[in-house]
Protein backbone atom coordinates (compact mmCIF):
# COMPACT_ATOMS: atom_id res chain seq x y z
CA UNK A 1 0.00 0.00 0.00
CA UNK A 2 1.53 3.33 -0.89
CA UNK A 3 2.09 5.73 2.13
CA UNK A 4 -0.65 8.66 2.18
CA UNK A 5 0.01 12.32 1.88
CA UNK A 6 -2.00 15.01 3.91
CA UNK A 7 -3.07 18.24 2.79
CA UNK A 8 -0.32 20.25 4.23
CA UNK A 9 2.38 18.15 2.54
CA UNK A 10 3.78 20.56 0.17
CA UNK A 11 3.71 23.48 3.27
CA UNK A 12 5.54 20.48 5.10
CA UNK A 13 8.12 20.45 1.98
CA UNK A 14 8.23 23.57 2.12
CA UNK A 15 9.45 24.34 5.67
CA UNK A 16 11.99 21.81 5.25
CA UNK A 17 10.40 18.65 6.82
CA UNK A 18 12.05 15.31 8.04
CA UNK A 19 9.30 13.11 7.02
CA UNK A 20 8.97 9.74 8.14
CA UNK A 21 5.99 6.87 7.64
CA UNK A 22 3.54 6.97 10.70
CA UNK A 23 1.05 4.67 10.67
CA UNK A 24 0.50 4.77 6.35
CA UNK A 25 1.05 8.47 6.24
CA UNK A 26 4.13 10.51 5.15
CA UNK A 27 4.31 12.69 8.57
CA UNK A 28 6.88 15.24 9.22
CA UNK A 29 9.11 14.44 12.40
CA UNK A 30 10.65 17.45 12.55
CA UNK A 31 11.30 20.50 10.40
CA UNK A 32 14.83 22.75 10.23
CA UNK A 33 14.94 23.82 13.77
CA UNK A 34 14.77 20.67 15.47
CA UNK A 35 12.75 18.95 18.51
CA UNK A 36 13.53 20.98 21.57
CA UNK A 37 13.21 24.09 19.85
CA UNK A 38 10.00 23.12 18.75
CA UNK A 39 9.17 21.80 21.42
CA UNK A 40 10.07 25.45 23.28
CA UNK A 41 8.54 27.16 21.02
CA UNK A 42 4.91 25.71 21.74
CA UNK A 43 5.45 25.70 25.06
CA UNK A 44 6.15 30.10 24.79
CA UNK A 45 4.74 30.91 21.68
CA UNK A 46 2.24 28.67 19.28
CA UNK A 47 2.84 25.74 17.47
CA UNK A 48 1.24 24.39 15.01
CA UNK A 49 0.51 20.66 14.43
CA UNK A 50 -0.68 18.72 11.40
CA UNK A 51 -3.03 15.85 12.65
CA UNK A 52 -4.95 15.31 9.93
CA UNK A 53 -3.77 11.48 9.41
CA UNK A 54 -6.39 11.03 12.75
CA UNK A 55 -9.83 9.50 12.03
CA UNK A 56 -12.68 11.78 11.93
CA UNK A 57 -15.55 9.73 12.09
CA UNK A 58 -19.05 11.73 12.21
CA UNK A 59 -22.19 9.50 13.14
CA UNK A 60 -25.55 10.73 12.90
CA UNK A 61 -28.38 10.28 14.99
CA UNK A 62 -31.18 11.35 17.90
CA UNK A 63 -31.78 9.76 21.17
CA UNK A 64 -31.28 5.98 19.74
CA UNK A 65 -27.73 6.57 18.75
CA UNK A 66 -27.31 7.77 22.28
CA UNK A 67 -28.37 4.80 24.01
CA UNK A 68 -26.95 2.80 21.68
CA UNK A 69 -23.03 4.26 21.92
CA UNK A 70 -23.98 4.45 26.06
CA UNK A 71 -23.62 0.80 25.52
CA UNK A 72 -20.12 1.30 24.21
CA UNK A 73 -18.47 4.25 25.69
CA UNK A 74 -18.44 4.96 29.74
CA UNK A 75 -19.95 8.05 29.68
CA UNK A 76 -23.15 9.92 30.47
CA UNK A 77 -23.74 11.03 27.05
CA UNK A 78 -27.33 11.47 27.61
CA UNK A 79 -26.67 14.56 29.70
CA UNK A 80 -23.31 15.27 27.33
CA UNK A 81 -24.63 19.23 26.12
CA UNK A 82 -24.18 20.05 22.35
CA UNK A 83 -20.55 21.35 21.31
CA UNK A 84 -19.22 19.85 24.57
CA UNK A 85 -16.00 16.75 24.10
CA UNK A 86 -15.42 14.37 26.47
CA UNK A 87 -12.16 11.72 26.54
CA UNK A 88 -12.69 7.99 26.08
CA UNK A 89 -11.84 4.21 24.76
CA UNK A 90 -13.58 1.89 22.93
CA UNK A 91 -12.97 -1.36 24.90
CA UNK A 92 -13.27 -4.64 24.42
CA UNK A 93 -15.32 -7.30 26.26
CA UNK A 94 -12.38 -7.80 28.73
CA UNK A 95 -12.01 -4.10 29.23
CA UNK A 96 -9.05 -4.05 27.01
CA UNK A 97 -8.15 -0.92 25.11
CA UNK A 98 -8.67 -0.75 21.25
CA UNK A 99 -8.22 3.12 20.94
CA UNK A 100 -8.42 6.28 23.09
CA UNK A 101 -10.82 9.15 21.41
CA UNK A 102 -12.23 12.54 21.82
CA UNK A 103 -16.23 12.41 21.51
CA UNK A 104 -17.96 15.40 20.74
CA UNK A 105 -21.78 16.23 20.58
CA UNK A 106 -22.77 17.87 17.55
CA UNK A 107 -25.79 18.91 15.90
CA UNK A 108 -27.40 16.25 14.48
CA UNK A 109 -24.74 13.00 16.02
CA UNK A 110 -21.38 12.97 17.54
CA UNK A 111 -18.18 13.75 16.08
CA UNK A 112 -15.32 11.06 17.85
CA UNK A 113 -11.73 11.78 17.19
CA UNK A 114 -9.72 8.40 16.67
CA UNK A 115 -6.26 7.46 16.13
CA UNK A 116 -4.41 7.23 12.74
CA UNK A 117 -3.46 3.74 12.89
CA UNK A 118 -6.35 2.80 14.95
CA UNK A 119 -8.95 4.32 12.57
CA UNK A 120 -10.24 1.76 10.38
CA UNK A 121 -10.67 -1.27 12.60
CA UNK A 122 -12.12 1.15 15.08
CA UNK A 123 -15.13 2.23 12.19
CA UNK A 124 -15.36 -1.49 11.57
CA UNK A 125 -15.89 -2.03 15.42
CA UNK A 126 -17.97 0.44 15.36
CA UNK A 127 -20.17 -0.55 12.60
CA UNK A 128 -20.75 -4.15 13.85
CA UNK A 129 -21.93 -2.50 17.06
CA UNK A 130 -24.50 -0.55 16.21
CA UNK A 131 -25.59 -3.09 13.59
CA UNK A 132 -25.14 -0.47 10.78
CA UNK A 133 -28.39 1.68 12.12
CA UNK A 134 -26.63 5.05 11.28
CA UNK A 135 -24.94 7.11 8.72
CA UNK A 136 -21.60 6.81 9.43
CA UNK A 137 -18.80 8.80 7.82
CA UNK A 138 -15.38 8.73 8.31
CA UNK A 139 -14.24 11.26 6.86
CA UNK A 140 -11.51 11.69 4.48
CA UNK A 141 -12.19 15.09 2.98
CA UNK A 142 -11.20 16.74 5.93
CA UNK A 143 -8.13 17.91 7.27
CA UNK A 144 -7.09 18.04 11.19
CA UNK A 145 -5.02 20.97 12.23
CA UNK A 146 -3.82 21.74 16.00
CA UNK A 147 -3.15 25.23 17.38
CA UNK A 148 -1.33 24.65 20.97
CA UNK A 149 0.70 26.91 23.15
CA UNK A 150 0.11 30.63 25.15
CA UNK A 151 -0.23 32.54 21.78
CA UNK A 152 -2.49 30.31 19.86
CA UNK A 153 -5.79 32.14 21.31
CA UNK A 154 -4.78 35.43 20.13
CA UNK A 155 -3.46 34.35 16.61
CA UNK A 156 -6.38 31.85 16.18
CA UNK A 157 -8.72 34.72 17.12
CA UNK A 158 -7.43 36.75 14.67
CA UNK A 159 -8.07 34.44 11.91
CA UNK A 160 -11.12 32.66 13.17
CA UNK A 161 -13.47 35.48 15.15
CA UNK A 162 -15.07 33.80 18.16
CA UNK A 163 -12.93 31.13 19.01
CA UNK A 164 -11.48 32.85 22.17
CA UNK A 165 -14.96 32.53 23.85
CA UNK A 166 -14.97 28.40 23.99
CA UNK A 167 -14.34 27.00 27.01
CA UNK A 168 -11.88 23.91 27.21
CA UNK A 169 -13.45 21.17 25.54
CA UNK A 170 -15.85 22.30 24.08
CA UNK A 171 -16.42 23.26 20.47
CA UNK A 172 -18.32 25.25 17.70
CA UNK A 173 -19.19 25.75 13.98
CA UNK A 174 -17.62 28.76 12.21
CA UNK A 175 -17.34 30.25 9.06
CA UNK A 176 -14.24 31.29 7.20
CA UNK A 177 -14.28 32.37 3.28
CA UNK A 178 -17.54 30.61 3.24
CA UNK A 179 -15.96 27.18 4.43
CA UNK A 180 -17.35 25.16 7.69
CA UNK A 181 -14.81 24.91 9.97
CA UNK A 182 -15.28 22.65 13.58
CA UNK A 183 -13.26 24.31 15.96
CA UNK A 184 -12.61 22.59 19.64
CA UNK A 185 -10.61 23.96 22.46
CA UNK A 186 -8.66 20.94 23.13
CA UNK A 187 -5.14 19.61 22.34
CA UNK A 188 -2.70 16.88 23.65
CA UNK A 189 0.49 19.23 25.01
CA UNK A 190 -0.43 20.10 28.23
CA UNK A 191 -1.01 23.52 26.35
CA UNK A 192 -4.08 25.87 26.03
CA UNK A 193 -5.23 25.56 22.45
CA UNK A 194 -7.63 24.53 19.86
CA UNK A 195 -7.97 21.82 17.32
CA UNK A 196 -9.58 22.54 13.87
CA UNK A 197 -11.66 20.59 11.16
CA UNK A 198 -11.60 22.05 7.99
CA UNK A 199 -12.25 20.93 4.10
CA UNK A 200 -8.82 19.43 2.37
CA UNK A 201 -8.36 22.10 -0.21
CA UNK A 202 -8.89 25.03 2.36
CA UNK A 203 -6.19 23.22 5.04
CA UNK A 204 -3.12 24.58 3.49
CA UNK A 205 -3.91 27.81 3.02
CA UNK A 206 -5.35 28.12 6.49
CA UNK A 207 -2.55 26.98 7.55
CA UNK A 208 -0.31 29.93 5.89
CA UNK A 209 -2.32 32.00 7.59
CA UNK A 210 -1.56 30.64 11.09
CA UNK A 211 2.18 31.26 9.95
CA UNK A 212 2.02 34.60 8.55
CA UNK A 213 0.24 35.62 12.45
CA UNK A 214 3.69 33.79 14.08
CA UNK A 215 2.77 30.20 14.63
CA UNK A 216 5.54 27.76 13.83
CA UNK A 217 4.77 23.95 12.56
CA UNK A 218 6.09 21.37 15.07
CA UNK A 219 6.80 17.78 13.96
CA UNK A 220 5.92 14.46 15.24
CA UNK A 221 8.90 14.30 17.53
CA UNK A 222 8.37 17.36 19.34
CA UNK A 223 4.35 16.27 19.76
CA UNK A 224 5.52 13.26 21.56
CA UNK A 225 8.17 15.30 23.80
CA UNK A 226 5.74 17.70 25.03
CA UNK A 227 2.66 15.00 25.64
CA UNK A 228 5.06 13.08 27.45
CA UNK A 229 5.63 15.95 29.67
CA UNK A 230 2.15 16.71 30.23
CA UNK A 231 1.77 13.02 31.60
CA UNK A 232 -0.34 12.51 28.43
CA UNK A 233 -0.68 8.50 26.93
CA UNK A 234 0.22 7.40 23.67
CA UNK A 235 -1.87 4.60 21.48
CA UNK A 236 0.77 1.78 21.08
CA UNK A 237 2.86 2.72 24.15
CA UNK A 238 0.76 3.66 27.11
CA UNK A 239 -2.10 2.30 25.60
CA UNK A 240 -3.01 -1.48 24.10
CA UNK A 241 -5.74 -4.15 23.84
CA UNK A 242 -3.75 -5.81 26.37
CA UNK A 243 -4.32 -2.70 29.13
CA UNK A 244 -7.32 -1.48 30.84
CA UNK A 245 -8.32 2.24 31.77
CA UNK A 246 -8.19 1.24 34.89
CA UNK A 247 -4.94 -0.23 34.51
CA UNK A 248 -3.96 3.12 32.37
CA UNK A 249 -4.37 5.04 35.34
CA UNK A 250 -7.47 6.74 33.50
CA UNK A 251 -10.42 5.99 35.82
CA UNK A 252 -11.21 9.55 35.85
CA UNK A 253 -12.64 9.29 32.29
CA UNK A 254 -15.05 7.04 33.71
CA UNK A 255 -18.74 8.56 34.27
CA UNK A 256 -19.04 7.43 38.01
CA UNK A 257 -22.43 7.57 37.19
CA UNK A 258 -22.27 4.95 34.67
CA UNK A 259 -20.26 2.76 36.99
CA UNK A 260 -23.15 2.22 39.00
CA UNK A 261 -25.48 1.24 36.56
CA UNK A 262 -22.74 -0.87 34.53
CA UNK A 263 -24.23 -2.10 31.30
CA UNK A 264 -21.48 -0.80 28.85
CA UNK A 265 -19.02 -2.94 26.97
CA UNK A 266 -16.50 -4.15 29.67
CA UNK A 267 -18.18 -2.85 32.37
CA UNK A 268 -17.88 -6.03 35.04
CA UNK A 269 -13.87 -5.84 34.33
CA UNK A 270 -13.83 -2.05 34.75
CA UNK A 271 -16.38 -2.33 37.62
CA UNK A 272 -13.79 -5.49 39.58
CA UNK A 273 -10.78 -3.70 39.18
CA UNK A 274 -11.91 -0.69 40.57
CA UNK A 275 -13.34 -2.50 43.71
CA UNK A 276 -10.05 -4.76 43.98
CA UNK A 277 -7.62 -2.75 42.49
CA UNK A 278 -5.12 -4.02 39.63
CA UNK A 279 -1.80 -5.90 39.61
CA UNK A 280 -0.51 -3.53 37.86
CA UNK A 281 -1.19 0.21 36.96
CA UNK A 282 0.68 3.06 35.18
CA UNK A 283 2.98 5.79 36.69
CA UNK A 284 5.07 8.67 35.85
CA UNK A 285 9.12 8.04 36.17
CA UNK A 286 11.67 10.37 37.01
CA UNK A 287 15.23 8.93 36.30
CA UNK A 288 17.93 10.17 37.90
CA UNK A 289 20.37 12.29 36.24
CA UNK A 290 20.76 12.86 32.78
CA UNK A 291 20.18 8.53 32.12
CA UNK A 292 17.29 8.08 28.98
CA UNK A 293 14.91 4.94 29.45
CA UNK A 294 13.19 4.15 26.56
CA UNK A 295 10.38 1.92 25.89
CA UNK A 296 10.78 -1.30 26.87
CA UNK A 297 13.48 -0.55 29.68
CA UNK A 298 12.90 -3.44 32.35
CA UNK A 299 12.11 -1.46 36.25
CA UNK A 300 13.45 -3.09 39.34
CA UNK A 301 12.51 -2.78 43.08
CA UNK A 302 14.99 -1.38 45.84
CA UNK A 303 15.51 -5.37 46.43
CA UNK A 304 16.16 -5.98 42.84
CA UNK A 305 13.11 -7.93 41.96
CA UNK A 306 11.07 -7.03 38.18
CA UNK A 307 8.33 -4.97 39.03
CA UNK A 308 6.91 -3.37 35.33
CA UNK A 309 8.60 -1.69 32.15
CA UNK A 310 9.22 1.60 31.10
CA UNK A 311 6.20 2.67 28.04
CA UNK A 312 7.71 5.94 26.86
CA UNK A 313 10.74 7.50 27.74
CA UNK A 314 12.56 10.82 26.22
CA UNK A 315 14.33 14.18 27.63
CA UNK A 316 11.54 16.45 28.42
CA UNK A 317 12.99 20.00 27.04
CA UNK A 318 10.99 22.17 29.26
CA UNK A 319 11.73 19.92 32.82
CA UNK A 320 15.36 19.96 31.59
CA UNK A 321 15.62 16.30 32.38
CA UNK A 322 14.65 12.93 31.56
CA UNK A 323 10.99 11.86 31.70
CA UNK A 324 9.45 8.49 31.14
CA UNK A 325 6.33 6.78 32.16
CA UNK A 326 5.73 3.11 32.78
CA UNK A 327 3.61 0.28 34.57
CA UNK A 328 4.54 -1.09 37.70
CA UNK A 329 3.34 -3.52 40.35
CA UNK A 330 0.58 -1.67 41.94
CA UNK A 331 2.25 -1.69 45.38
CA UNK A 332 5.23 -0.06 43.90
CA UNK A 333 3.03 2.59 42.67
CA UNK A 334 3.34 4.75 45.21
CA UNK A 335 4.51 8.42 44.74
CA UNK A 336 8.66 8.91 45.87
CA UNK A 337 8.95 4.80 45.69
CA UNK A 338 12.25 4.48 44.97
CA UNK A 339 12.82 2.01 41.72
CA UNK A 340 15.49 1.07 38.97
CA UNK A 341 15.84 1.40 35.66
CA UNK A 342 18.15 -0.88 33.20
CA UNK A 343 19.95 0.79 30.57
CA UNK A 344 22.52 -0.70 28.67
CA UNK A 345 23.12 -3.67 31.23
CA UNK A 346 23.38 -1.03 34.01
CA UNK A 347 20.70 -0.52 37.04
CA UNK A 348 20.10 3.34 37.16
CA UNK A 349 18.15 4.64 40.31
CA UNK A 350 14.67 6.54 39.38
CA UNK A 351 11.97 7.64 41.48
CA UNK A 352 7.99 7.00 41.02
CA UNK A 353 6.31 10.57 40.61
CA UNK A 354 3.16 11.86 39.87
CA UNK A 355 2.05 13.54 36.41
CA UNK A 356 1.96 15.72 34.87
CA UNK A 357 6.18 16.20 34.62
CA UNK A 358 5.11 19.85 33.78
CA UNK A 359 1.95 21.99 34.08
CA UNK A 360 1.03 25.32 32.95
CA UNK A 361 -1.25 27.81 34.91
CA UNK A 362 -3.86 27.83 32.24
CA UNK A 363 -5.54 31.09 31.36
CA UNK A 364 -8.92 32.25 33.28
CA UNK A 365 -12.04 30.64 32.39
CA UNK A 366 -10.33 27.16 30.85
CA UNK A 367 -10.09 24.14 32.56
CA UNK B 1 51.48 17.79 13.30
CA UNK B 2 48.06 16.79 13.78
CA UNK B 3 46.78 14.92 11.58
CA UNK B 4 42.72 14.68 11.05
CA UNK B 5 40.99 11.38 9.79
CA UNK B 6 37.58 9.81 9.51
CA UNK B 7 35.21 7.14 10.21
CA UNK B 8 32.61 5.20 8.45
CA UNK B 9 30.28 5.43 11.69
CA UNK B 10 31.10 9.50 11.72
CA UNK B 11 33.53 9.77 14.24
CA UNK B 12 36.85 11.71 13.66
CA UNK B 13 40.25 11.21 14.86
CA UNK B 14 43.26 13.61 15.60
CA UNK B 15 46.52 12.51 15.93
CA UNK B 16 48.95 14.47 18.27
CA UNK B 17 52.05 12.33 19.09
CA UNK B 18 50.83 8.88 19.92
CA UNK B 19 47.71 10.45 21.50
CA UNK B 20 44.23 10.64 19.09
CA UNK B 21 41.21 12.67 20.50
CA UNK B 22 37.67 11.62 19.01
CA UNK B 23 34.70 13.01 19.02
CA UNK B 24 30.94 12.57 16.33
CA UNK B 25 31.20 14.66 13.31
CA UNK B 26 29.39 18.18 12.45
CA UNK B 27 27.23 15.31 10.08
CA UNK B 28 26.59 12.91 12.49
CA UNK B 29 25.23 15.46 15.21
CA UNK B 30 23.23 16.90 12.26
CA UNK B 31 21.92 13.09 11.63
CA UNK B 32 20.64 12.86 15.60
CA UNK B 33 19.05 16.00 15.40
CA UNK B 34 19.42 17.39 19.29
CA UNK B 35 21.55 15.81 21.78
CA UNK B 36 19.96 15.05 25.15
CA UNK B 37 22.57 12.91 26.70
CA UNK B 38 26.36 11.82 26.40
CA UNK B 39 27.85 8.40 28.09
CA UNK B 40 31.94 8.48 27.56
CA UNK B 41 33.90 5.19 28.26
CA UNK B 42 35.80 4.83 31.69
CA UNK B 43 39.07 6.24 32.19
CA UNK B 44 41.87 3.95 32.16
CA UNK B 45 40.17 1.46 30.02
CA UNK B 46 41.21 -0.20 26.89
CA UNK B 47 38.89 -0.05 23.83
CA UNK B 48 39.27 -1.91 20.59
CA UNK B 49 39.19 -0.71 16.96
CA UNK B 50 35.28 -0.12 15.67
CA UNK B 51 34.24 -1.21 19.28
CA UNK B 52 31.75 0.94 21.55
CA UNK B 53 32.93 3.48 23.68
CA UNK B 54 30.21 5.37 24.70
CA UNK B 55 26.41 6.70 23.38
CA UNK B 56 24.61 9.65 22.54
CA UNK B 57 21.28 10.02 22.67
CA UNK B 58 19.13 12.53 20.70
CA UNK B 59 15.14 13.41 21.81
CA UNK B 60 14.15 10.44 19.05
CA UNK B 61 16.87 7.54 20.02
CA UNK B 62 20.35 6.31 21.34
CA UNK B 63 23.23 5.76 19.13
CA UNK B 64 26.39 3.91 20.19
CA UNK B 65 29.79 5.82 19.68
CA UNK B 66 32.65 3.71 18.41
CA UNK B 67 36.25 4.04 18.42
CA UNK B 68 38.13 4.04 15.16
CA UNK B 69 41.26 2.53 17.02
CA UNK B 70 42.62 1.11 19.36
CA UNK B 71 44.03 2.13 23.00
CA UNK B 72 43.64 3.27 26.52
CA UNK B 73 41.63 5.95 27.68
CA UNK B 74 43.58 8.71 29.05
CA UNK B 75 40.66 11.66 29.51
CA UNK B 76 37.78 12.69 29.02
CA UNK B 77 35.36 15.52 27.93
CA UNK B 78 33.47 15.45 31.16
CA UNK B 79 31.30 19.31 29.98
CA UNK B 80 29.25 17.10 27.33
CA UNK B 81 28.47 14.67 29.72
CA UNK B 82 27.44 17.99 31.80
CA UNK B 83 25.55 19.47 28.95
CA UNK B 84 25.27 17.71 25.95
CA UNK B 85 24.08 20.52 23.72
CA UNK B 86 27.78 21.42 23.50
CA UNK B 87 27.84 18.24 21.01
CA UNK B 88 25.45 20.07 18.64
CA UNK B 89 27.43 23.15 18.88
CA UNK B 90 30.49 22.79 18.26
CA UNK B 91 31.43 19.03 17.55
CA UNK B 92 34.88 18.98 15.46
CA UNK B 93 36.25 21.13 18.18
CA UNK B 94 35.52 21.94 21.85
CA UNK B 95 32.84 19.45 22.17
CA UNK B 96 34.96 16.26 21.54
CA UNK B 97 34.59 12.84 23.52
CA UNK B 98 37.79 11.24 24.87
CA UNK B 99 41.47 10.87 24.67
CA UNK B 100 43.69 7.46 23.87
CA UNK B 101 46.73 6.71 24.00
CA UNK B 102 47.07 4.82 20.69
CA UNK B 103 48.26 1.21 20.68
CA UNK B 104 49.23 0.62 16.57
CA UNK B 105 49.35 3.98 14.80
CA UNK B 106 48.76 1.75 11.32
CA UNK B 107 45.19 1.65 12.09
CA UNK B 108 45.08 5.38 11.48
CA UNK B 109 45.98 4.23 7.50
CA UNK B 110 42.43 2.66 7.00
CA UNK B 111 39.98 6.00 7.93
CA UNK B 112 39.12 8.49 5.15
CA UNK B 113 40.55 11.48 5.04
CA UNK B 114 38.74 15.25 5.07
CA UNK B 115 37.75 14.96 1.19
CA UNK B 116 36.81 11.07 1.17
CA UNK B 117 34.73 11.79 4.39
CA UNK B 118 32.95 14.36 2.80
CA UNK B 119 32.18 12.66 -0.13
CA UNK B 120 31.32 9.49 1.77
CA UNK B 121 28.66 11.36 4.05
CA UNK B 122 27.26 13.14 0.97
CA UNK B 123 26.49 10.02 -0.27
CA UNK B 124 25.46 8.30 2.90
CA UNK B 125 22.49 11.10 3.61
CA UNK B 126 21.26 10.79 0.20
Amino acid sequence: MDTKKTSLYQLHQDSKAKFVEFAGYQMPIQYAEGIVEEHRYTRNHSGIFDVSHMGQLFIYGQEDLVDDLERIFPLDLKNLKLNHSKYSFLMSDNAGIYDDLIITKIKDGFLIILNAACKENDYKILKELLNDKYKMILDEERSLIAIQGPKSVEILESVIQGVENLNFMSGNWFTLDDHNIYVTRSGYTGEDGFEVSLTNEFADRFTRRLIDKGAKLIGLGARDTLRLEAGLCLYGHELSKDKTPVEANLKWAISKERILKGNFIGSDIITKQLNHGVNKIRVGIKPEGRIIAREKTKIYSESNSEIGEITSGTFGPSVNGPVAMGYVENKFSKKDTKIFLEVRGKKHPATICGLPFYKKSYVKGVN
Amino acid sequence: MSEVKYSKEHEWIKLEGEIATIGITKHATEMLGDIVFAELPEKGSNVEKDGTAGVVESTKAASDVYTPVSGEVVDLNQSIVDDPSKINQDPENSAWFFKLKIKDKSEMDTLMNKDEYDIFAKESSA
